[in-house]
């Protein structure tokens, strides 16, 4: 959402300012910072509107509290010993944990399933079908039983995330391995390479633009399922601070845990853009980047 | 340099006429009622340290041959012979050379030379020095850490050449190699090749759609037709070595070069 707010306006700003000359080097960077600060500008703008609306209108604030509240609430959440059970950070490292887990598990299963079923031809004929079938099954709805099934705990939730990570990260690298230019491989074959060779230098590297787009699809998807996993039945988490806010009509506390939950996604997807970059630096930015949008 | 380059090259082939031996080769590609005749009987020897090149229109089924060469496809009928052996399956003692460069895009330019040396299990400090002589044979020194990307079409398969010598092959098949290069670049990549077989000695079959560089390179031409692939002739070219862009102009080339094209003459889909 932050990637797109940004860049709509990079298109339509000379178009807004038609009649300014300058050389071509200076004005790109000049329009680029300009950019950042009317971009924050914009932020600014509509967060004041929303402070100002709701004290003017004297909208109820269970219903929709004006920001300043929002921000005495995240600092109070904030503002706490790191073991305080009514704390973000006490919650927050637990829904961390669940994430990581379940991340680590769905991703790792889908692409040891992707990996498998690459190499074994009659595996993908036995497994295609139902993996398609699944697919479509949505996995959120199956978070109650998963939570009758493995109780409050974070186990649940891990088993959760890792249902929504999966699938993402098979599918990917399934068409990931599938995709590898046929050349290569014969390389590989005229030089007598054994089958484990080719998935090394070839199959599994060019695979690898795939399998992360799967991962960028599967770490949003973890947050999703943290809380709705801690919304079905947890003990601790954001998610249950949000139910517990609610539960007392505390709404600027629910806005204030989105803020946080919000952070975590943020860092997530950056903090892989960044392996993402570091991994497949041979591709050009522009197009590793559509890659991952496709 | 000479390190690189072993068993230096005589003015003629001097080795075993027999060297590889294809004798009633053919393949069918499908069932065998409606299927493809990709190669139909083909007889034909290669002698050691010779340059052959194979021309015909597409769909003559010249690169059939050569990936039956390579052991890339299998066939079942007829014989294969190399160096007395008859070839199944890939081997270790053969160089390829496609109509792409195929330098995987992650690796730089050095490990993509370096990655016979890897696959085969070969000593890869010893790889690694001969890695930077052939690309210096190549003309690529300095661009051993720059990926693929960096370089420019002509300058990819030079690279791609280097690659498919690291393993010191005894013979070293091409796929039309220079066929996505312009008219220029590709002159320029003939004399270097010839160059490069010159000083190292290998058994080199080569496939082409230009009759002028099928010329210009081999010692041999085989000329094949399409439908199903046969091989038609097989025309001598004695031009000396080391050819020069001016051997174009010499009147056994021009006949050399009419002779091919007579035969192609009926055939419109001839490109």
């Amino acid at each position: 959402m932050t990637q797109f707010a940004i860049d709509t306006p990079a298109t339509a700003e000379p178009e807004a300012k038609p009649a300014r000359v300058v050389r071509a080097r200076p004005r790109r960077r000049h329009s680029l910072s300009s950019l950042r600060v009317q971009s924050a500008l914009l932020l600014l703008a509509l967060l004041a509107v929303w402070e100002f609306g709701t004290r003017y209108f004297q909208v109820p604030k269970h219903l929709l509290p004006p920001v300043s509240d929002i921000c005495v609430a995240l600092w109070n959440g904030l503002y706490t010993s790191p073991l305080a059970k009514d704390g973000y950070w006490y919650h927050g490292a637990i829904t961390l944990a669940e994430i990581f887990l379940g991340f680590a598990v769905g991703s790792g299963v889908g692409l040891t399933i992707g990996i498998l079923v690459s190499q074994l031809p009659r595996l993908e004929a036995l497994v295609a079908p139902y993996v398609a079938a699944l697919q479509s099954v949505p996995k959120v709805a199956l978070a109650p039983i998963v939570v009758v099934w493995l109780g409050f705990g974070i186990s649940s939730k891990v088993v959760i995330i890792s249902m929504l990570t999966f699938f993402p990260v098979l599918v990917t690298s399934i068409a990931g391995f599938k995709a590898v230019d046929a050349d290569r491989i014969d390389l590989l074959r005229s030089l007598s390479a054994t089958r484990w060779q080719i998935f090394r230098f070839t199959k599994f590297p060019s695979a690898l633009p795939y399998i992360f787009a799967g991962l960028n699809m599967a770490a949003a998807f973890s947050v999703v399922g943290a809380v709705v996993g801690e919304f079905v039945g947890a003990q601790a988490g954001l998610g249950v601070l949000i139910l517990q806010t609610e539960a007392q009509a505390d709404t600027a506390g629910s806005f204030a845990v989105m803020v946080v939950l919000s952070v975590i996604g943020i860092a997530l997807t950056s903090a892989l853009r960044r392996v993402q970059q570091r991994v497949l630096h041979w591709m050009p930015a522009d197009s590793s980047q559509r890659t991952v949008n496709a | 340099m000479s390190a690189v380059l072993e068993s230096p090259k005589a003015a003629t082939p001097a080795g075993r006429p027999d060297y590889i031996r294809v004798a009633g080769l053919s393949k069918r590609f499908g069932e065998d009622a409606s299927g493809v005749l990709a190669l139909d009987r083909i007889e034909c020897s290669i002698a050691q340290g010779s340059f052959v090149t194979i021309v015909g229109p597409s769909g003559c089924g010249k690169s059939t041959l050569l990936r039956i060469l390579a052991g890339l496809l299998d066939y079942e009928e007829g014989e294969v012979f190399l160096d007395g052996q008859p070839i199944r399956g890939t081997r270790r003692d053969v160089g390829m050379v496609f109509q792409s460069s195929i330098l995987l895009p992650w690796r730089s330019i050095l490990d993509n030379v370096m990655l016979p040396a890897q696959v085969l299990g070969l000593d890869l400090k010893k790889a690694r020095d001969r890695a930077m002589q052939l690309l210096h044979m190549v003309r690529l020194e300095g661009f051993e850490h720059k990926l693929p990307s960096q370089l420019s079409g002509g300058m990819q398969q030079r690279a791609s050449i280097a690659r498919a010598l690291l393993h010191d092959p005894k013979i070293l098949l091409m796929d039309e190699p220079f066929g996505a290069l312009d008219a220029m670049t590709r002159e320029r990549m003939n004399l270097e090749l010839q160059r490069i077989w010159m000083e190292s000695g290998k058994t080199v079959v080569l496939i082409t759609h230009s009759i002028p560089e099928a010329v210009f390179l081999g010692d041999q031409v085989f000329v094949m037709s399409p439908r199903p692939g046969t091989l038609e002739q097989v025309i001598r070219i004695d031009l000396p070595r080391p050819r020069g862009m001016q051997a174009m102009s010499d009147a056994g080339f021009a006949s050399a070069t009419a002779a091919i094209r007579e035969h192609f003459s009926h055939a419109a889909s001839f490109d």
